[in-house]
């Protein structure tokens, strides 16, 4: 059943190449043949199938991990298509098949909150050419002018003869038709399912243990692998004793993973699971394995008053403010590594024969896996194939790193023509992540003698994801991605204006390997910031919510949605008796945001019960308004259990915690409630699933000392006997 | 060997009695709605139902499920009738990515026929699965609305 699962997915392509030469979807590709899909549908485009019964598949190139993205990309295709929304399905298509059609289908890539953001114009082109076609084919039949058809709902109707066609009788014609250079779209007043809470696509299979995620793939003939790695980062298998475990249950094979891990290949996943863990192995841990978290926080914090730094905002002249000030406010705070920890762990299965290799892999960015695939097979683009699997969950540790990828084909290149999967433990997952970067921050705001803010300075020292990632992206070596919701313009923009303004990063490296975490760099800038903002106006004995607006004057959006939170939280007004607020906002992936939230503290602050939060959020448009209140809420889950709960820590170069035991996750008991206010101010299009994500943290620490008076600036919060009830 | 008996059906299945539950359940039976996320029951991934009670199956061997009756989210409903913690979780579109959402259902099914009307402490202290992507609000609400169904 899975194998047919898997068929349907892919796709076949017709007898005559494709259009050459084509864009990212802007064009469609058309040849006078039909390109059709594996069950001989007609390709109407390359985002739309139509079968003879009316279902329409529309394809989502990007990574449904639980985000929502494959239903908001359907409403956009269907938007434009004018199709019966009963009858809509999706599929994936192959990053293969991308490659052959020469990225038909634009970027695969589905992270930094860009699903819909980055692909909304082409995808809606794409519904829309489809439409034109299948009217023109319409038109074509009746042989009357196109101008006097329309469609709706999935039918075609000449008006003057009031004669109707459904799209299923007219796509073998319409797929024929040559494709408009350049549909018009409709303009966002007339649409009807875009901004609807419509119901996500893919919720039945969840409820009956139908939908089948990668660490539940079963091929003909697989077999299972469970693998260990070198603790520490950059060491290496020196030797282990594969005749100890042999003989055991169900074990084909003990094999190297490149030079740093060792796999046990067995029959079932339990067996060379439980092998595995008998397997004696030595490991050359190399000069990493001096490296602790003491040695790496002092590396930060020598940082702090380097003289060396990357501007990454900077206006008026803050060392001079700052020596003139009548008063001056300083403060350091520090972020921890993280984990993503999402709930499926690692995994990927390959198949391997010297002429091909095949990979199924749960993956929020094919085309990376795919790039991974033939590196480690070293077979050529034509000779491999990546399956997306569904994910359970991303949060950004499966777009940019596919090192699971590459280890279940090195596995599967010593069994060749046998499938192999690989799946991690959750130990292995918990020690070989993409951690969240290490950082501190050190701030420095002065005044004048009436109080008025004139100079922030805000060094941050830690890590850059960009140089270990992606190092072809700094900027003379400044890594830009460090500055989000931070930076002068554009989609990270600081909402604050200061007469004298310095924001500078010190880039302190380390051995552990950095990684997008949902929400990147905003989950510490934000706090660093919003923290800092009420401790200034606590300073100058300032409301914090009117000291905010003093500097926000020139940014309106900023402004919009704090003000948003604020009125409906009743800022201003006495809370309830032993409730206390804060507030926080911060733009990002292009969206504003903002949250209040109302906590009560017990056993001397060493309990807090979040008891509200208020978050609105400006995405300027809002495609699934339901699915939007529950990224905003499902952030604020992954984002208060780091600030609350999570720190990697490293001991002898290696990670400490490793499980959920050590690492923990909010549970229900913990969940405030959540009001989101969704508030689209039009002309833009904003991310969704990671900025709400940073303005709980300041908020609630806000809160927090509006409880008890005490600023706590390094996390988690765990560390100081705090605890969320 | 084991011979267990799950949704109904009784399997004799090759495999060592000391293996947890979870994994003869999926790599035995083959039935793969019920999911892995720590072996250590901290997230609640792995929750099937062993003579009704929610259990945690990746700490228990198979040697201490045999002659109970086991459920899977796959047993959950009634053939085509979808269980009412189902049909609560369609209605109130409860999952994100889905990964959590067997364990979770299973253990609300166990809370519902424990505790009919579950108040929110009742939720609070039986319902203590880990959900990354963070469903809580709508699983909240969900749980109620099954108690009304």
């Amino acid at each position: 059943m899975i194998t047919t699962k898997l068929n349907r997915r892919s796709f076949v392509i017709g007898s005559t190449a494709v259009g050459a030469g084509l864009a990212l979807g802007l064009k469609i590709p058309f040849g006078p043949s039909v390109v059709r899909a594996q069950d001989g549908s007609p390709e109407v485009n390359a985002w739309v199938v139509i079968r003879p019964d009316d279902t329409v598949v529309i394809r989502v190139a990007r990574t449904e991990m639980g985000q929502g993205t494959l239903t908001g990309l359907a409403q956009m295709v269907a938007e434009e298509l004018e199709c019966d929304w009963s009858k809509v399905k999706t599929e994936y298509p192959t990053p293969g098949q991308s490659v052959k059609r020469k990225r038909v289908w634009g970027d695969f890539s589905t992270g930094g909150s860009r699903g819909i953001r980055d692909s909304h114009q082409y995808v809606r082109e794409g519904g829309a050419a489809a439409r034109m076609m299948l009217v023109q084919a319409a038109a074509n039949q009746w042989n009357v002018p196109v101008g006097e058809c329309s469609a709706a709902n999935s039918v075609i109707t000449h008006k003057p003869s009031g004669r109707t066609v459904t799209y299923g009788k007219v796509a073998e014609a319409a797929a024929k038709l040559t494709p408009p250079e350049k549909p018009a779209l409709k303009d966002p007043k007339e649409w009807k399912l875009i901004g609807k809470s419509v119901k996500r696509l893919d919720t039945m299979d969840k409820l009956n243990g139908a939908h089948v995620f990668a660490a539940d793939l079963k091929l003909p003939g697989m077999l299972n692998a469970a693998i260990k790695d070198c603790p520490v980062f950059g060491g290496k298998v020196k030797s282990y004793e594969a005749a100890k475990i042999q003989s055991m249950p169900g074990v084909k094979q003990v094999v190297p993973v490149g030079d740093s891990a060792v796999a046990v290949v067995a029959e079932t996943w339990w067996q060379a699971k439980t092998a595995l863990d008998q397997l004696p192995i030595v490991w050359d841990e190399g000069e990493n394995a001096k490296v602790s978290s003491d040695t790496i926080a002092e590396m930060l914090r020598q940082g702090l008053d380097a003289d060396q730094a990357f501007v990454g905002n900077r206006n008026g002249d803050v060392k001079a403010a700052i020596a003139s000030a009548a008063k001056k406010v300083e403060a350091v705070y520090a972020y921890p590594f993280q984990n993503h920890a999402p709930m499926e762990p690692m995994n990927a299965t390959a198949k391997y024969t010297p002429d091909r290799c095949e990979v199924w892999v749960p993956t929020q960015n094919g085309e990376a896996a795919f790039a991974a695939t033939l590196a480690a097979s070293g077979l050529s683009a034509d000779k491999c194939e990546v399956y997306k699997i569904n994910c359970g969950g991303g949060f950004g540790r499966r777009g940019a790193f596919h090192d699971y990828v590459t280890q279940a084909v090195l596995i599967a290149k010593q069994m060749p023509g046998t499938p192999v999967k690989l799946l991690w433990t959750r130990e292995e997952d918990m020690l070989h992540g993409r951690y969240h970067p290490v950082m501190q921050c050190k701030l420095v705001g002065a005044f004048d003698s009436s109080n008025n803010l004139t100079a922030l300075h805000m060094r941050l020292s830690g890590q850059s994801i960009l140089s270990a990632v992606r190092p072809e992206a700094l900027q003379d070596g400044k890594d830009p991605a460090t500055f989000q919701g931070l930076n002068p313009s554009g989609d990270f923009a600081f909402g604050y204006s200061v007469p004298n303004l310095l924001i500078d990063h010190a880039m302190r490296n380390t051995h552990v390997p950095p990684g997008f975490w949902r929400g990147v760099n905003i989950n510490q800038n934000a706090i660093f910031v919003e923290c800092f903002m009420d401790e200034m106006a606590n300073a100058v004995g300032q409301d914090p919510l009117e000291f905010r607006r003093k500097l926000m004057t020139k940014h309106p959006k900023h402004l919009a949605v704090l003000n948003a939170v604020a009125d409906r939280a009743g800022w201003g007004k006495p809370a309830p008796k032993g409730v206390y607020r804060g507030l926080a906002q911060m733009m990002s992936f292009n969206s504003y945001v903002a949250a209040c939230a109302e906590i009560s503290v017990t056993d001397g602050g060493k309990k807090v019960k979040i008891n509200r939060i208020v978050a609105a959020t400006d995405c300027g448009y809002a495609v699934n308004p339901a699915q939007i209140e529950r990224q905003v809420a499902g952030s604020f889950v992954y984002g208060l259990s780091g600030v609350f709960m999570q720190e990697c820590t490293v001991k002898d170069g290696h990670i400490e915690q490793t499980n959920f035991n050590n690492y923990n996750s909010m549970r229900i008991a913990q969940m405030p409630k959540v009001e989101s206010i969704i508030m689209p101010s039009g002309g833009f299009w904003g991310g969704v699933g990671e900025p709400t994500i940073c303005v709980a943290a300041p908020a609630v620490l806000n809160a927090y000392f509006a409880a008890t008076g005490k600023r706590i600036r390094t996390y988690p919060l765990k560390n100081h006997d705090i605890t969320l009830v | 060997m084991a011979r267990l008996t799950i949704n109904g059906k009784t399997l004799d299945l090759n495999v060592d009695p000391s293996t947890p539950l979870l994994w003869a359940i999926r790599e035995q039976a083959g039935l793969t709605g019920t999911k892995y996320g720590c072996g250590i029951a901290q997230c609640g991934a792995c929750t099937v139902h062993l003579d009704g009670a929610a259990i945690r199956s990746c700490v228990m061997p198979v040697s201490a499920a045999e002659g109970k009756k086991i459920t899977t989210i796959e047993g959950l409903a009634n053939g085509s009738t979808l269980h009412k913690v189902q049909k609560a979780w369609l209605d109130n579109q409860v999952p994100q990515c889905g990964y959590c959402q067997s364990g979770i259902i299973m253990a609300v099914a166990a809370l519902l026929r424990e505790k009919p009307k579950p108040t929110d402490a009742d939720i609070d202290a039986k319902i203590t699965n880990i959900c990354r992507c963070g469903t809580f609000q709508q699983v909240r609400e969900a749980i109620h609305a099954a108690a009304k169904a």
